[in-house]
Order: structure tokens, then sequence, then C-alpha cells
């Protein structure tokens, strides 16, 4: 019997394998049990109501998925009234993620969401901050930190701050939100991309641009991991194009300490019954008694003061 | 491919029941019926049919065959479902790379599928005279409605439209199924919504007309809300939009409605993909 508990900043998951945000939601229980999960982690939600963008929100561009869906949102009391309450009838940990325009408004709603039932807030800072250019807060470490610090004031829950991979200074953001007071790193949420519709001259998106999720993510959001996990003190949980036990392995020595499963799920929505099944059986043949035995494990010896901050390709 | 069950024998109290299946199907055949639509049949299992409610869809994994790689799922409206017999169709027009994949599955291989999903045709007890209009592929999506009429015994008139007479779906199974056809095409210059309108009005005054439905046209759609406000006729409209997880999660794919005075964002996988034809906003 194989252990696949982690500890993330103090809370205790079954196993290291949680959806990631938007890629979940009560709909999912309609296809498996979704207790077996390590945490569940909610859609982005904002104070107010948002309806979100134009459509189409979604293409798909290789085996990838390009999205531009704008975080709609029914508002904070909606969710309090109508999403907590169907999760407590889970025991797995209830992750909220929430987003704000500005840093106040954000710190506001993540007092708001402190409330019973809730394990954790995911901070998705890598929304825009339209006091600040409209660039996202996680694309700087100095507004990375003062958005930080203000949703550590507001609450004494834990802490996960999602990044940014639409940065070129991943460690120090990373060591700004520790600094700032993040408890975890969720590293990363989706790369701006575009693709354009070669027979109408127009982009695939209403949005014009969009978040570029899947498989070709994965390289990407895997060296971010690995750039965080050795760059700060706090638990690191990895994100983007994780679709395999072999990912989710691949994250773990890169120094994650749990993963999210996001868009895999739309293509096989019990990706992450199958991720956890696997990653089982793969410690059980390596002889591994815990899956935390596989945190950080790459053998960097020789190469790791060279790469880790690099930003420039060698 | 393996199928998977992922029904549990039984969930906790108070929690949400499975009630969504997703499984490798074998294909038992897949035709083309004319020059430009296919028909899939697959075998399903008795508790997944049973489910199905006609106007509901399926999420399919299309497969990597023909050097096509699809990578999202595609939604696809069930064409028939015959618990009796173990079977869901599907009907298709090849169109691009999921589509043109799916063109390759010969019997015996699986097809990865997931539902169903969404909300299907209402038929309201009192409705007895029922009326659809559709066109091209769009009567595919329409005729699972023929057989939940045929089902029910209610009346049904199916406004068959086309380019051709030659690309009028599914004409013979409506007619199979008892409805009555009005077929209308391009070629013989009947398809007008000129004529169209003449055609329903006639049966307004005539018969009577307890319900429309319709899916996919703008041009039918603002015809029929015409019509059903003048008449006070309920209808309802099947709807497509751009789709990734097909149960309600991602919000890709809304469609705004007219909620009273306010136009509301809905999901056509969730809310859909049938809604309230006054409700439907021209696009």
């Amino acid at each position: 019997m194989v252990d696949l508990s982690v500890d993330i900043a103090g809370l205790t998951l079954k196993n290291p394998i949680m959806p990631a945000s938007g890629t979940f939601s009560e709909e999912l229980a309609e296809v498996f049990d979704i207790e077996c999960l390590g945490a569940h982690v909610t859609k982005t939600i904002t104070r107010g109501l948002r309806d979100g963008n134009p459509t189409p929100r979604v293409c798909e561009v290789g085996s990838s998925m390009l999205n531009s869906i704008g975080i709609p949102s029914k508002g904070v009391s909606a969710f309090l009234d109508k999403v907590v309450p169907f999760y407590r009838a889970y025991e797995t940990p209830l992750v909220v993620s929430i987003s704000g325009n500005t840093a106040d408004e954000f710190a506001r709603l993540c007092s708001e969401v402190t409330v019973e039932g809730v394990a954790a807030i995911e901070v998705n800072i890598s929304c825009p901050n339209i006091e600040e250019d409209g660039k996202a807060f996680a694309i700087r470490p100095s507004s990375t930190y003062d958005v930080m610090r203000k949703l550590r004031a507001a609450t004494h829950l834990p802490l996960w701050a999602k990044l940014t991979p639409n940065t070129g200074e991943t460690p120090e953001v990373a060591r700004a939100a520790q600094e700032g007071g993040a408890d975890a790193l969720v590293v990363a949420n989706t790369l701006l991309a575009m693709a354009i519709d070669i027979r109408t001259r127009r982009p695939k998106l209403g949005n014009l641009m969009g978040g570029l999720s899947g498989p070709s993510l994965k390289p990407i959001a895997l060296r971010m991991a690995y750039q965080c996990a050795k760059s700060t003190t706090i638990p690191v949980i990895g994100c983007g194009g994780i679709s395999t036990a072999e990912d989710v392995i691949e994250f773990l020595i890169a120094g994650a300490t749990a993963v999210q499963v996001g868009t895999a799920t739309f293509i096989n929505p019990t990706a992450m019954v199958t991720v956890i099944a696997e990653l089982e059986r793969y410690l059980e043949r390596e002889k591994l008694s815990s899956v935390r035995d596989l945190i950080g494990t790459l053998i960097d010896e020789e190469q790791k003061e060279g790469v880790v901050f690099m930003e420039a390709a060698p | 491919m393996t199928s998977v069950l992922t029904r549990p024998a039984s969930a906790a109290g108070g929690r949400a029941q499975p009630v969504v299946f997703e499984r490798g199907l074998a294909v038992l055949s897949n035709d083309p019926v004319n020059g430009e639509y296919m028909r899939l049949v697959l075998a399903a299992p008795r508790e997944m049919l049973d489910l199905c409610r006609a106007g509901q869809f399926f999420n399919l994994l299309c497969p990597a065959l023909g050097g096509e790689t699809p990578y999202l799922r595609r939604p696809m409206s069930i064409y028939g479902f015959y618990p009796e017999r173990g079977e869901l169709h599907f009907l298709y027009k090849v169109a691009g790379a999921g589509t043109r994949a799916l063109a390759q599955l010969r019997e015996g291989d699986a097809l990865n599928v997931m539902g169903p999903l969404g909300q299907g045709f209402r038929i309201d007890d009192d409705w007895q005279r029922l009326v659809l209009v559709a066109r091209g592929v769009g009567l595919a999506t329409l005729a699972p409605l023929a057989l939940e009429a045929n089902r029910l015994g209610r009346h049904l008139t199916a406004i068959c439209s086309a380019r051709h007479p030659d690309l009028l779906m599914s004409i013979d199974y409506f007619r199979e199924l008892g409805a009555e056809i009005i077929p209308v095409t391009d070629a013989e210059g009947t398809s007008s919504l000129e004529h169209l309108e003449q055609v329903i009005e006639e049966r307004v005054a005539g018969p009577g007309i307890d319900a429309f439905y319709t899916c996919g046209s703008n041009r039918l759609l603002t015809l029929l809300q015409r019509i059903g406000k003048r008449h006070g006729i309920p209808g309802e409209i099947a709807l497509e939009q751009q789709m990734a997880c097909g149960l309600g999660m991602c919000h890709c794919c809304v469609r705004p409605f007219r909620k009273g005075d306010k136009t509301v964002q809905l999901r056509v996988c969730r809310e859909g993909p049938v809604f309230d034809i006054q409700e439907a906003m021209p696009w």
C-alpha cells in the first residue's frame, strides 16, 4: 500500500491530483465520484457579475486548446449560497479560486470567501490589474508582492498564488509571491496565444487572443514549476498540460508537491481518476512507499546554478 | 480501447449521482446516406440508452485516423436511440478534422463517447399537433423528435428544407414514423421564407399547431418567432456553439438569450442545446 498523501502548507491532501480551476465544477460529479480527488478547485469568481468574453471562446490548435472565456461570474453571494454548500457533502478539501481587477477588490473578495467549508484560497493573480496598465499582477515582482500583501491581510486561510507564464521574471515573481504571503504557488496559468482562420482572415477567438493549454504547454509549465521550486521554500503545485501519470511524475521530480489536471479532463472526463490509479501503480513498481519520495528528486547538480534562473534560450 | 464504466454502484447520500457515461462503444456501421451525410451506428448499453432523450447530444472523442488528429471532443446530437435493440445513431456531414476522422471508422472499431448530455425537447401533455421546420443536417437533430412524437402518439408535421430534393434528410425516416412531410427545396423554388410562412399560416388556420420545433437556421428562427408571437404558439429551438467540455464546466459554449428585459448568457451544453424559441436571439 503506497502513501499518496501530500501536505500543502498544513493542508493534507489524500493524493496530489486535483483539477485546475476553470476545468472543474459540480457537473463533473455527474461523471464520476469526485471524492477520489486530492482537492476540489472551483472556477475563478469575481465579486460582481461578469458576462465573460464574446464567442467563439474556444478553438483547438494542433493537439492543444486556445480559450478566452473571460471569467464569467455570478458573483460572490451566488457562489456562497450555491457552490460552497454543494461541496460540503465531500470530505475532499475545497479550494476556491478568486480574482479581482484591483488589489482592494481582490482582497475584499478574499475576505468574503473565508467561510466554513473552504480549505484554501487560490488567488488567480494572472488576471489583468486595471490599476496598472491592464497587465496581470503576476507579470512583475512588484505588483505580485503588493497584491499578495493585501490578500494576506484579508484571510487566515492558506493562500495559493496562481502564477502566469506570460512573464520574463518567473523566479523573481515566485519569490515576491512568497514574500508577500503566499503559502503555495500554482504554476501556471495559460500562455497568451493566438490563432487565425486563414479562410476568413479573422482571429479564431472572439476576443482576438487567448490562453494556450493542453500538451503543448506542458514543457513550459514544467520549466516554470522547476524554477519556482528552486527559488522559493513554499510548495509548488504544477499545472499546465498534465494529462498522464508520466506527466505528473515529471512535475513531482521537478519539485512540485502536487499537480492540477485541466484541459485533459475535457478530452477524457475521467483523466484524473486514471492518473491517480496509474500514479499508485508506478510507485508500487518503483518500490516507493510514499509519493513524497519523488518530490524534487531531479538529478541536476551540475547544471542547476546556470539554468535555474535562466529566462533566455540557452 | 477499453470500456470505462464510470458509474459507481451507489453514491453516498447528499452527493451528486453520476448520470453521464464515458464509454468506448463498438461501431456497427458507418455508411453514407447520401452524397453529403454519413450515418454512424454504435452498439450501446441499455442503461445508457434508457437515459437518452430526443434533443440531447453526446461529446465524441474522434479517433486519430486518416491523418487527422482532432483534439477536443466533438458534440453531436443524437439521431436515434433504440434501447430495445441496443443502438445509438448519429448523422453527420464530413466537414472538418473531427468528422473526417469519424468517417474512417469501420465496423468493429471503437469510439469513445460521453453522454447523454444537455436538455432535450419538451413535449407538453396538451401539445397534440407538433410542427418541425428544419433544413439540411438540422433535420437530423430533429429526427429523434419524430421518434418521440411517435412514441407519445402525437401528430407531427415535418417541413423539410434543402437545396435539392436529393438532399432532403430523413424524410423517409419521418414518414415511417407517421409524420406528415412537406418538402421544400431551393431547386424547386419552394423554400423561400414567404412560401414557408404561407404554408405554416395555412396550417395554423386549418388543423392548428400546438408547438414549433426548429434548429440551426437564423431565418427559420425569426420566422417561427414571428408566427409564434402572432398566434401565441410556443416553440423550441436546438442550438449549436463551439464546445470544449460538453458538461458545463468551461463556459465556452454560451449564447445570449432574452429573459424578460435582460439578456443572459446560457451554456448550450448545459441549459441547452434545446431552448425556448422566443428567448433565443438571432445571430
